[in-house]
């Protein structure tokens, strides 16, 4: 199931211009399979999402432009890029841009742009959104109806990862005592990590975009832990940064800069880390399957060869893949609660190594 | 180009993800989180006081064992303690009339004895009696038939003059 849609978005990419070519619309020179272009767009965010072929469903695209105000059209206006709309147009890495009059960028009014639109990721987030809505909506209720009986159905199913965040996540990491203040943000970051990385998993609209592997998904999801690590911070967690408690000063005036950066650093390594998972998991599946295309190019009968054995290592793959889809959302949820938890530790007597 | 926007953030999806990412934790916070932890904590606490209330039950079902078992002792006991003072009494009771029984044969075997006694000396004596008196008849009959000549007489006491031993006295 991984695979199909790659199968099909690379054959778009594949006979797209060979299509052009055919009808002679102003394309002249056969577009070469480009491995490297395929697998960036496709892990890429787009204005409009591209289901196959030519087809594409368009998005909204809002602008806020310092000077012109706000302005809001669908991307169909910009015909895949190949069209400027209202001095406003698409550049090669699928950016939004001003365009003069001539039809190149204007680049002091590309910098007026704040480009809030509903892209192909802000549309995955809100399906996801919806969809965490409904599925723990419909649990909350069964839990408030059924007080005290036995789970049943959705609930049941999601009862046990529910209950494994709170016992061997929260509990665990943060202590029995101060725990449950965080349970509504690990539970939430775990099941938006876990529902959208198996969103990205599954080919076909509405899913297959890949938000868990876009940067500024897990840049907020990392800024909401450092936010919360470092308002929840207690007088023992500052002391131990500004000023571990038995460092000689001249130790400190290392020391100190170092924990601060480490304050920093850890939500950063947390949104690299989910980032980099992610992506490289559509990567390397939209890899196999372009060399289906790379072979193909040199012969048919070497594309269908290599097909057999791409398309068996995608099944492979997307199983690991479901694997890290959760190993990921647990990573990133045990890791947040342990950053807590070091926050919100209770002062005992000094007999931790400085480390 | 591409490869520089997959790793720099964009703004819209930034600013997408802070409002919508808000808005989920606090809905799912509110209306889901809530209920599903409470549900959760409450059926935990009243498996545990459904355990609990078990366990006294098992406890006091125990001990209401226990105290049977100890009535059932002390009744096993008191039996005991009846049958065997029964059997006592019995066997006491059976100890006396058999002793009894035994004294009083004693004294009539012993009654018996004496009065066997008394015929046999009775009878020895009639016997005595009788014999003397037969052996004086017979005694008169013979000195009658032996000594009725004065001849005879006198040689009779002669052979008692002769064997008398005259030198005892």
């Amino acid at each position: 199931m991984f695979g199909l849609s790659f199968v099909g978005a690379a054959c778009a990419q594949h006979e797209g211009p060979a299509g052009d070519q055919g009808s002679g619309a102003g394309h002249e020179q056969v577009e070469k399979f480009n491995a490297g272009k395929m697998i960036l767009e496709h892990i890429a965010d787009e204005h409009g999402w591209h289901l196959w072929g030519h087809t594409s469903i368009p998005l909204p695209v809002i602008l806020y432009d310092s000077e012109r105000g706000l302005k809001v059209f669908s991307s169909a206006r910009f015909e895949h890029g190949h069209a400027s709309h209202d001095g406003y147009a698409l550049s090669e890495g699928g950016e939004v841009i001003a365009v003069g009059a001539n039809g190149l960028e204007d680049e002091a009014a590309t910098d007026r742009i704040w480009d809030i639109s509903i892209t192909k990721n802000v549309v995955s987030l809100f399906v996801s959104v919806v969809l965490l809505l409904l599925i723990f909506g419909s649990i909350a209720r069964s839990y408030s109806r059924r007080t005290g009986q036995a789970p049943k159905g959705l609930q049941n199913l999601l009862e046990p990862i529910i209950l494994f965040v709170r016992d061997d996540v929260a509990k665990s990491a943060i202590g029995k005592k101060k725990y449950e203040r965080f349970m509504p943000f690990l539970l939430t970051v775990f099941f938006f990590i876990f529902l959208n990385n198996l969103l990205g998993l599954v080919p076909i609209f509405p899913g297959g975009a890949n938000l868990t592997g876009n940067i500024a998904i897990t840049f907020i999801l990392a800024c909401f832990t450092f936010v919360i690590v470092t308002l929840n911070g207690n007088a023992h967690y500052w002391r131990h940064i500004l000023a571990m408690p038995g460092v000689p000063v001249w130790v400190l005036v290392i020391l100190t800069p170092v924990e601060i950066l480490g304050m920093f650093l850890k939500p950063f390594v947390l949104m690299i880390r989910l980032f980099a998972n992610m992506a490289a998991g559509h990567i390397i599946a939209l890899s196999f399957f372009s060399l289906i295309f790379v072979f193909g190019e040199t012969s048919a009968g070497a594309g269908y060869g290599v097909a057999i054995g791409s398309w068996a290592f995608t099944v492979f793959m997307g199983l690991l893949e479901l694997l890290v889809a959760f190993i990921q959302a647990y990573v990133f949820t045990f890791l947040s609660a342990i950053y807590i938890g070091a926050a919100v530790e209770e002062h005992h007597e000094h007999k931790e190594s400085i480390v | 180009m591409i490869l520089a926007s997959l790793v720099q953030p964009s703004f819209g999806l930034i600013f997408w993800m802070t409002l919508t990412f808000l808005t989920l934790l606090f809905i799912l916070a509110k209306f889901a989180w809530k209920p599903i932890l409470k549900g959760l904590k409450d059926r935990e606490r009243s498996i545990e006081d459904a355990l609990n209330e078990a366990k006294r039950a098992r406890e006091e079902v125990a001990g209401v064992k226990a105290s049977n078992e100890e009535l059932m002792r002390e009744a096993r006991e008191e039996r005991e303690l009846l049958l065997k003072e029964a059997r006592d009494i019995r066997d006491r009771e059976i100890t006396a009339a058999k002793d009894k029984a035994k004294a009083e044969a004693d004294a009539m075997i012993a009654r018996a004895r004496a009065e066997i006694a008394n015929e046999k000396n009775a009878a020895i004596t009639e016997m005595k009696n009788q014999v003397a008196e037969l052996s004086l008849l017979v005694a008169e009959r013979l000195l009658k038939d032996k000594l009725g000549d004065t001849s005879a007489q006198h040689a009779l006491v002669e052979k008692v003059m002769k064997e008398a031993d005259l030198t005892r006295s």
